[in-house]
């Protein structure tokens, strides 16, 4: 089902040149929990084409799905019917390839953070010398600002400096694709956006094809070259793409200003808050749409039957 | 300031709140506030104990027999004070003897010397018998060299006996209980098999558990004389008897520790597509050994206080033994012996208990739960 509640409001924007080929594509994926009376669909027909070296983000409220849609895209859960394709081959499993960043930092508490990022350059790169593997390990805990703390362990970092070594940690295994659930939405505002910059720098530099999933609109204009919301479930779609024509690197003070961004975050903010009222709208019709009957009844006397059940 | 954060951080690991008050004492905190946890932590346990010795003597004055009285706290420090002065007088006495033997050897090796040069002057008949002579007494010097003393075992020595025992069956039981759990952990089918054999035997008594110890130690060996074999008989019954009461907590725990290993831990794992030894050895395991120690912990804790029944029964030289030996003699020592050897046996226990929630806290990375 894919709603058409607005006009795709801004896209109207300049014609692009033509897309690059897409680098992994999902292709009328379903994917359900449980069986029986519980069984509880989340996705329902997702097509996506994620471009190479494109930034593309998924908005969506909490619920809707975007924590089961990082998992099949990293090969951590299978679709029930459809398929997802990355450079021509069918995922069915995790891989190397696709970096993913979790929304709780999943870090190892017994591995300091030099020892959390080396496990995964360890396993990655195990046919480079002893070296090189170090050597890399610094280079990405430095790229995070991290140096000063490599012997810490997880409990004594705060949670962006948390959410940093898990990012340096999937960023040094150098995937094709980079997987980012939610990262930052655990966080404070300041630091998320201190955060925010730090992974448009980094991405500005490495350019790598990358996903981000997130409830925060500004946070995905500021990002993205695309943003996709995604229609809250159960049987959650995708709907319409909003393309983000910012020039970069872009400046988060400077596009509080700007037109572009503020007419581009409306747009997206009122189609998803429309979705939405709308999926409550659908829910209350569907359960009013069998009311109970009550049979009209009324009392004759209210006094007590008497001489009864002696 | 350094020190100080150190400190703290060995206080909390190491489970004494006791001494942390003393330490931000020395660091200049709030006085009033430390003095506050001085009294809770230090003051209060002291005048509980007051209070509790105030007891113990007014109940030593009422609970008195023909035959029998209960051991005042004075009677009980003083027949302690005996059984430590007993143990080292009888240290003294061995080293005397030994020393003896030891000068007996070294005469015994001198004369032989001196036969075997007389011997080499000689010929014929008499020679030869002079070298039987010199071969006597090396043989003689030799047994006076290895002289061990036979006295009785001395409080200490039971102790010691005690500690060991406990150790051999402790280790027993982890070296079975940690694969098994790990193993049923990680495959729920392997966890259904075993269940049954968990839950029957795991409430079992260590003195219905012991006839069979005995018999399997028989059986093992069966063939062999004391004295033959590396440990002791009785050593060995009590010590297995000890793994097979300690063995379940370990089991148990380290189970639910493996099979409850965090859901984005293994999906790490997964990424990154570890091996399934490197995924137990990186991922599983050091996730589960703050359950596991908990386990290990209530596991020694029973194998301790199973280890005092066992002892008296399977005759092992150990503590419980000392107090079955008291309890049979009947002296007017007797139950102020039991008394302190009771404190004695309990101390350990708390000592043995401490260095267990030490490690569980070395371990569990984050949260060092106070216990």
């Amino acid at each position: 089902m894919s709603i058409a509640v607005l006009d795709r409001p801004r896209s109207k924007a300049i014609a692009r040149p033509a897309p690059p080929e897409p680098l992994v594509s999902m292709r009328n994926v379903c994917k359900g929990y449980g069986s029986g009376v519980t069984r509880n669909e989340v996705l329902r027909n997702i097509n996506l084409n994620l471009r190479k070296g494109e930034f593309l983000a998924i908005v969506g409220f909490s619920g809707s799905g975007k924590t089961t849609l990082t998992k099949l895209l990293a090969g951590l859960e299978l679709p029930d019917s459809g398929e997802i394709v990355m450079e021509n081959e069918v995922i069915k499993g995790p891989s190397q390839e696709r970096g993913i960043v979790f929304q709780n930092y999943s870090l190892l508490p017994w591995l300091t953070v030099r020892g959390n990022i080396a496990l995964s350059v360890d396993r990655v790169f195990q046919h480079w010398s002893r070296g090189e593997r170090r050597d890399h390990v610094e280079k990405f805990i430095e790229m995070v600002g991290l140096s000063h703390a490599v012997h810490r362990r997880p409990h004594e970092l705060s949670g962006g400096m948390r959410q940093r070594v898990s990012l340096a940690r999937t960023l040094a295994m150098k995937p094709n694709v980079l997987l980012l659930d939610e990262p930052l939405s655990a966080l404070d505002a300041l630091t998320r956006s201190v955060l925010q910059e730090e992974i448009l720098k980094i991405w500005e530099e490495e350019r790598q094809t990358c996903l981000l999933i997130t409830n925060d609109v500004d946070e995905a204009i500021l990002l993205a070259d695309r943003i996709v919301p995604l229609n809250p479930g159960p049987n959650a779609s995708l709907g319409p793409a909003f393309s983000v024509e910012l020039d970069r690197p872009r400046d988060k003070t400077a596009l509080n200003h700007n037109e572009t961004f503020k007419g581009l975050r409306n747009a997206v903010t009122n189609y998803l808050v429309a979705v939405r009222q709308k999926s409550r709208d659908d829910e209350a019709l569907a359960s009013e749409s069998a009311p109970i009957e009550l049979p009209e009844l009324k009392p004759r006397s209210l006094r007590i039957p008497r001489g009864r059940a002696g | 300031m350094n020190w100080r954060g150190n400190a703290l951080k060995f206080c909390d690991v190491a489970g004494l709140p006791a001494l942390e008050p003393f330490v931000r004492l020395l660091a200049g905190e709030d006085v009033k506030e430390q003095l506050k946890g001085i009294a809770k932590f230090v003051v209060l346990p002291i005048a509980a104990v007051a209070v509790f010795l105030m007891l113990w003597s007014a109940a030593a004055r009422t609970v008195v027999t023909d035959s029998m009285r209960l051991p005042s706290p004075t009677d009980t420090w003083i027949a302690g004070k005996e059984l430590f002065a007993m143990h080292t007088a009888q240290r003294a006495d061995d080293r005397k003897v030994k020393q003896e033997k030891a000068m007996q050897a070294v005469e015994y090796l001198a004369q032989a010397n001196m036969v075997t040069k007389q011997a080499e002057a000689a010929t014929g008949e008499r020679k030869e018998k002079l070298l039987a002579n010199a071969t006597v007494l090396k043989k003689k010097a030799i047994q006076a060299a290895n002289y061990r003393p036979s006295s009785a075992p001395t409080f200490v020595d039971q102790i010691i006996t005690s500690l060991k025992t406990v150790f051999v069956g402790f280790a027993i039981a982890t070296l079975i209980a940690v694969p098994i759990g790990v193993l049923c952990g990680m495959s729920p089918w392997c966890n259904a098999a075993l269940t049954p054999f968990i839950q029957v035997f795991k409430p079992v008594s260590p003195l219905a558990w012991l006839p069979l110890a005995f018999l399997i130690i028989v059986w093992a060996y069966s063939g062999t004389k004391p004295g033959e074999t590396f440990f002791d008989k009785a050593f060995l019954i009590s010590a297995i008897t000890v793994s097979l009461c300690s063995l379940w907590p370990t089991l148990v725990n380290t189970t639910l520790g493996v099979a409850s290993v965090d859901k984005d831990y293994m999906n790490v794992a997964r990424v990154l597509k570890l091996s399934w030894s490197q995924q137990l050895f990186k991922i599983i395991l050091p996730a589960s050994l703050p359950l596991m120690f908990a386990g290990l912990r209530i596991s020694l804790g029973v194998g301790w206080m199973v280890l005092i029944a066992a002892d008296m029964l399977a005759q092992n030289p150990g503590l419980g033994k000392f107090v079955w030996d008291e309890f049979q003699n009947g002296s007017s020592q007797t139950y102020a012996r039991i008394a302190f050897s009771v404190i004695i046996i309990g101390v350990i226990g708390l000592v043995l208990d401490r260095i267990m929630i030490f490690m569980r806290n070395l371990v569990s990375f984050g949260d060092p739960q106070a216990a």
